[in-house]
């Protein structure tokens, strides 16, 4: 039986920049008046989050998500609401794959500027079961540009 | 009790520690042993054939619904039904008692610790008919209220769908003064989920008067997808079938057709008569140990956890005391999220549950999005206990605690 996770896998996931972000989360709240929103839920563990977001043209504005969830969950949405804002949708869209690239395993991504924050993220790729936590803001931030698109 | 030597994924990895039996159960070499000699001596299809291999698989079959109704007290094996688990036992009392005879007006009531296989079914019937779902509530300490019970029921009432022990606190459920007060206010049936019961102590269905009783052998020692039904005759027979296909014809006409005898009404298609070869095998297990015993073993091992967890800083443990409840221990360590306290124990070689365990009203009412779950069985030691405890102090080692 393959048990991949070793402590030091453990201490690489939970980094401190993820437990502040977890305990001291960035743009939370709500928006008031916010150009698109969107709902995300994990039916699996009941994790939940609700993204609100303005556009100023074709950038990305203000951000500000709420929810509960674990502290990957809460800690990505967080650290994308960082990255994301001020980009533009094609922008976002390159930053969302080659978070996702980094997901999934690819480490050269762990590597890539543009993600920023999220590169303390790397850890999950590890972790199978919690990669679904990791991208439930960003599908969330997804369904928003897709629904601007279209 | 030392029997982890006869689980062979237990005795192949000796630094897992598995607390999730609530979920599904390991296997003896017993039973795996059984499903395979019944593959390389009786394979055949049952009921079908004229030669003696066929003969020789329903007599394997027939032998294993006797086995297993009689180690859950059901004197009358053929009202015993084979489905792939609980909540296919569930569904068919819903869509065949309860679509016949469940109209618009008429009320079903389930409680606030139902697993969603009893929860769901009676709300989409309810939805289907017209007819009006009632949850029970609970008390503050996580048993049924009786007292809400007893405002609940009425001649409007046609179903009680319960739990015998909550799959999240472990509570266990008074049964027999749940049916007690059915009777005396309704004509309703009553339809208790017994996933949690069956495989943590001793039940005899003739004893609980309850109308129907589900559960599952997976998380009894036996295989995946083979649990049961067991009903009471007088209400199978009128029941319209649930599926319909080979085996459970009598006559089958160009315009209609007849349907077989109990329980063949209820078995459409070929059987799974290896898996129900391994669940009489886990059942002859058990009956080995004893099932005051294995009640017995979970809650001496629940309580030296229990108050090992209690003395944490930050832990708060769900559920009524030890002394009522069956092998579930729910709890949540200060902000740390279920999820992450199980990856952490994972890394320690502890397996536990982290979630809402199907049941969402339940932790709406908890207050809580998702509790850890440890669940005993047999196989399980006071090393497990260590391990967990460990894996705790880990979790709040690496999130630091912060006072609020």
């Amino acid at each position: 039986m393959s048990r991949p996770e070793t402590s030091a896998d453990i201490a690489a996931l939970y980094q401190e920049m993820i437990l502040d972000h977890y305990r001291r989360p960035r743009n939370k709240g709500k928006l008031e008046n916010p150009d698109a929103t969107a709902e995300m839920r994990n039916p699996l563990c009941g994790d939940e989050i609700d993204l609100q977001v303005n556009f100023s043209g074709d950038a990305v504005g203000e951000l500000r998500f709420s929810g509960k969830g674990c502290s990957i969950s809460l800690a990505s949405a967080s650290m994308m609401t960082q990255v994301v804002e001020g980009k533009t949708a094609a922008e976002v869209d390159a930053i969302r794959r080659r978070f996702r690239e980094l997901m999934l395993g690819d480490l050269t991504a762990a590597n890539d500027v543009r993600l920023g924050a999220l590169r303390a993220l790397s850890g999950v790729s590890r972790f199978p079961a919690r990669v679904k936590c990791a991208l439930l803001a960003w599908n969330a931030l997804e369904s928003v540009l897709a629904g601007r698109n279209g | 009790m030392k029997l982890r030597p006869d689980f062979p994924l237990l005795a192949n990895n000796p630094g897992l520690h598995y607390l999730d039996s609530a979920a599904t159960s390991q296997k003896p070499a017993a039973v795996l042993d059984a499903m395979r000699d019944f593959y390389e001596t009786s394979n055949a299809n049952p009921h079908r054939g004229a030669y003696s291999l066929s003969v020789r698989a329903t007599e394997c079959y027939l032998q294993a619904r006797s086995d297993v109704a009689r180690f859950l007290g059901a004197a009358d094996t053929d009202a015993l039904i084979f489905t792939r688990g609980t909540t296919e036992a569930l569904n068919l009392v819903a869509g065949s008692w309860g679509r016949a005879n469940v109209r618009a007006g008429d009320e079903i009531v389930v409680t606030a610790m139902d697993h969603h296989a009893n929860f769901v079914p009676w709300q989409q019937l309810a939805l289907e008919k017209g007819a009006t779902l009632r949850i029970c509530e609970l008390t503050d300490e996580g048993r049924l209220d009786l007292g809400c019970m007893r405002g609940l029921v009425s001649s409007r009432t046609k179903v009680v769908a319960f739990n015998h022990v909550s799959n999240a606190l472990g509570t266990i459920n008074p049964v027999t003064d749940i049916v007690r007060l059915v009777r005396d206010q309704s004509d309703a049936i009553t339809v208790c989920d017994g996933a949690q019961s069956a495989p943590h102590f001793p039940v005899r269905f003739d004893e609980l008067g309850v109308d129907f009783y589900a559960f599952s052998g997976h998380k009894m020692l036996g295989p995946m997808a083979l649990g049961a039904l067991i009903g009471k005759r007088e209400l199978l027979e009128k029941m319209p079938p649930y599926q319909s296909g080979g085996d459970m014809i009598e006559f089958v006409h160009d315009d209609r057709s007849t349907w077989n005898v109990l329980p063949h009404k209820f078995e459409a298609g070929t059987p799974n008569a290896a898996g129900a070869v391994g669940l009489a095998a886990a059942v002859k297990y058990l009956g080995r140990i004893g099932m005051d015993r294995v009640l017995a073993h979970e809650r001496s091992l629940m309580a030296v956890a229990q108050a090992r967890l209690s003395a944490i800083e930050g832990v708060r443990i769900y559920g009524p005391p030890v002394g009522e409840r069956s092998g579930v221990l729910s709890f949540t360590l200060e902000d740390v999220h279920p999820h992450d306290l199980a990856t952490i124990l994972d890394g320690e070689g502890v397996c536990i549950r982290a979630g809402h365990h199907c049941t969402q009203p339940l932790m709406r009412r908890l207050g809580v999005a998702a509790t850890a779950r440890a669940s005993f069985y047999v196989y399980n030691d006071e090393d497990d206990v260590d391990a967990l405890l460990e894996g705790v102090l880990k979790a709040r080692d690496i999130f630091g605690y912060v006072p609020s």
